[in-house]
């Protein structure tokens, strides 16, 4: 992915602004020219969202770790407490596995009311129990006043993989085709929508679920056709493509008519200037599916309540320069790119 | 979404793609500038170029008013954020703008000057109430559109009494611009100036109204269409632009009806007047200096002037010289032209005023339209 970033990190002057966290090209160099530096190995190198490995006991296991600052704490649709669950059993879950435990880990802020600590506790136990996983260790640390915001939470998680199930955002071919599970853009809106300096009403919640169970009848139907899944958090619907397209050597054609927005979503985002396919979802997913068994996957999706509106977007090509194109719904065509710079702070 | 969704109809675009076909005179070419960001951005984003006869070329002008600034004034305004006492109120667009010696308010923010994100110049009223102790300056841009919402918080502030809110004004002019556009006498190695009409500014016309464009159909006799920022206003206007070159006739029309009045917003443009005066000159990044093209604060509000209460004399900084952006902005040359575009210059590392902002025209062909130089077998590098 080096290939991509067209200037190097300042290492001796530079320091970390803003779009380092954004979930765009700043942050996969950041990545890249850090952490992948320092910690360099296969595993790693494979650049998806959890990592795989064999177990010496035999099958496969997953393990992913996520930390969450998202602001407001409580937001329309969820919690930071939730969200800490969903999105590392998604993160789990999009590697094909079943969950099993998560750790959690808490650094607060002098000062926090105990019972919003409480509430959120109890919610990310309720969020554990609805996806079918259990906490099972964690960590408490308590910071001096104005060293974080309240709190963050950091999970990890350990899923185990079905056998003949290989995922990786390496496995896109052309030709295979792309179906995303819902509507894009729900989650960060809901969290600019409850932004106290950004007041506008909206009945937008955000989308955060645990997507194990959506995944767990997706695998059922397609499981050796299924190419990769990934859910498009930060940077929403055309960072994660052009992940993809960079991580499996290909491009994509996709259809925005085809693609899956709420009407009060687009509304938000044409108030607020954004685009929805770059705003983040907490409760969605991509996959990519062999051909022949797109359609028998979409049925599935769309008989599980959370891939109701699940929807075949486009299509896998070959394209050594990795563009994700899109026909406009005004009939032109145009490229889908990552989002320059921050759009969405503390959006998770 | 209403009043949205008539204006994107996939089915009414291809009736008027198919319009501006049959009446494109395939003898000849036609080349508009659509002068605003916000046009640029439209026709990038819904790919209006691929409805569009290939004898129709748009140049995308420079209407974006973070493109345009000066990388001297950013340079003042970092200046003005790291001094302990203020606290700098920007639109966010500016953030990422490069400066000078490799900053930019972000990295600034980074650094830890007090710099904040607005999306109004109310919300700096908001800040400046909230933090009495604090000298919170508002780093005011924008053409016509943005200069009323400045002079309501002037005159909000002025009418709350606050004292530690000011003003640093970088508001500028498009009529001004337009023509020195075309006022510019090419050098000899350069291509002449090809624009045969231009797409009018929206917003900007909101407040301006229609007679300060006559000038360019009565004196240049380019016609001039006021436009609408939905990609089917775009259309249209571009078949009623074909439609006067075909009629050789130069006028000022008017497409955008629902929101543009002739005589424009007279209580805006009376407030701006009395808050707002002429500089003599003001440098544009792509342009270069062009007199009477800006705006500062008259002297009876010299109080909220962050330049008088701060004392900044701007320091004049230089632009990358294989920057192309001064042609570009001009339609003399296309973002594939420049050896910068997409090699050293992208949206992370913009090097020219083009690429600075979404709306800027080699920003908007980065990001939505470089597929097409691929196509053209042009300007075409390898980007993985």
């Amino acid at each position: 992915m080096s290939k991509t970033f067209r200037r190097k990190l300042d290492l001796k002057n530079g320091r970390v602004d803003m779009s380092h966290g954004a979930g765009g090209r700043a942050m996969a160099e950041l990545i890249s020219s850090i952490f992948k530096d320092a910690f360099g190995n296969e595993l790693l190198e494979q650049g998806n969202d959890q990592a795989s490995f064999p177990t010496p006991a035999g099958g496969r296991m997953v393990m992913t770790t996520d930390g969450y600052v998202v602001s407001p704490l409580f937001f329309p649709g969820g919690d930071i407490g939730s969200l800490a669950v969903h999105g590392t059993v998604n993160d789990l879950a999009m590697a094909g596995a079943k969950p099993l435990y998560l750790s959690a880990s808490y650094i607060i802020e002098e000062g926090f009311p105990l019972g919003d600590l409480k509430r959120i506790a109890d919610s990310m136990g309720a969020a554990a129990k609805a996806a079918g996983v259990l906490v099972v260790t964690g960590d408490t640390k308590v910071v001096e006043r104005g060293k974080a915001d309240g709190v963050f939470i950091s999970t990890a998680g350990v899923g185990v993989v079905p056998d003949g199930l290989a995922l990786s955002g390496d496995r896109a071919r052309p030709g295979d085709k792309v179906i995303v599970s819902g509507s894009m853009g729900d989650h960060g809106v809901a969290i600019m929508s409850s932004r106290e300096n950004l007041t506008f009403e909206t009945e937008i919640l955000s989308d955060s679920a645990a997507l194990n169970g959506l995944v767990e009848a997706m695998v059922t139907v397609a499981g050796p056709h299924l190419k990769l899944m990934r859910d498009p958090t930060r940077g929403g619907l055309a960072a994660t493509l052009n992940e993809l397209a960079h991580q499996s050597g290909v491009g994509f054609r996709i259809v925005e008519d085809h693609i899956p927005i709420k009407k009060q979503v687009a509304a938000a985002c044409e108030l607020l200037g954004l685009d929805p396919l770059n705003v983040a979802n907490e409760g969605k997913l991509v996959v990519v599916v062999a051909p022949e068994a797109a359609e028998a996957l979409l049925a599935a999706m769309r008989g599980h309540p959370l891939g109701a509106d699940a929807a075949i977007i486009g299509d896998a090509v070959e394209d050594d320069q990795h563009f994700v194109q899109m026909t406009t719904g005004f009939g032109g065509g145009r490229i889908v790119d990552w989002l320059a710079g921050e759009q969405l702070p503390r959006i998770c | 979404m209403k009043y949205v969704d008539e204006y994107r109809d996939g089915d009414k675009a291809r009736a008027l793609a198919a319009a501006i076909a049959a009446e494109v005179r395939p003898d000849r070419s036609y080349a508009f500038m659509e002068f605003c960001g916000g046009h640029t951005h439209a026709i990038s984003r819904y790919g209006i170029e691929d409805l569009l006869p290939p004898n129709v070329r748009m140049i995308h002008g420079p209407g974006c008013p973070v493109c345009v600034l000066p990388i001297g004034r950013i340079d003042d305004a970092i200046r003005l954020a790291r001094r302990p006492e203020v606290t700098l109120c920007t639109y966010a667009d500016l953030m990422r703008v490069p400066a000078s010696g490799g900053l930019s308010l972000m990295k600034a923010k980074a650094a830890g000057a007090d710099i904040r994100m607005v999306y109004s110049s109310l919300d700096v009223l908001r800040i400046a109430e909230a933090n009495p102790e604090r000298q919170v300056v508002f780093f005011a841009i924008g053409f016509e559109t943005t200069t009323p919402p400045t002079a309501v918080a002037l005159k909000t502030a002025e009418a709350k009494g606050l004292t530690n809110f000011s003003i640093y004004c970088n508001h500028v002019l498009t009529p001004v611009a337009m023509r020195a556009i075309l006022d510019r006498e090419p050098t000899p190695d350069e291509p002449p100036i090809a624009i045969e009409g231009f797409v009018g500014p929206s917003h900007v016309s909101t407040i301006i109204g229609m007679e300060p464009y006559r000038v360019f159909a009565r004196d240049y006799r380019k016609p001039v269409v006021i436009a609408g920022f939905e990609p089917l206003d775009v259309m249209y206007s571009i078949l009623m632009l074909v439609r006067q070159v075909n009629e050789q006739r130069a006028e000022v029309e008017n497409q955008y009806i629902r929101a543009v009045r002739a005589d424009g917003n007279s209580v805006a443009i009376d407030l701006c007047d009395e808050v707002f005066e002429l500089r003599d000159s003001f440098e544009w990044r792509g342009l270069g200096t062009v007199p009477k093209s800006a705006l500062k604060l008259r002297d009876a509000y010299a109080f909220y002037d962050a330049e008088k209460r701060f004392s900044i004399e701007t320091q004049p900084a230089e632009d990358n010289p294989a920057c192309e952006c001064g042609a570009i902005l001009r339609g003399q040359k296309k973002p594939a032209d420049c050896r910068l575009f997409g090699t050293v210059c992208t949206p992370e590392t913009p090097t020219g005023a083009c690429m600075v902002s979404s709306e800027g025209a080699c920003a908007a062909h980065w990001t939505y339209g470089r597929f097409r130089d691929r196509e053209a077998g042009a300007g075409l590098r390898k980007s993985a």
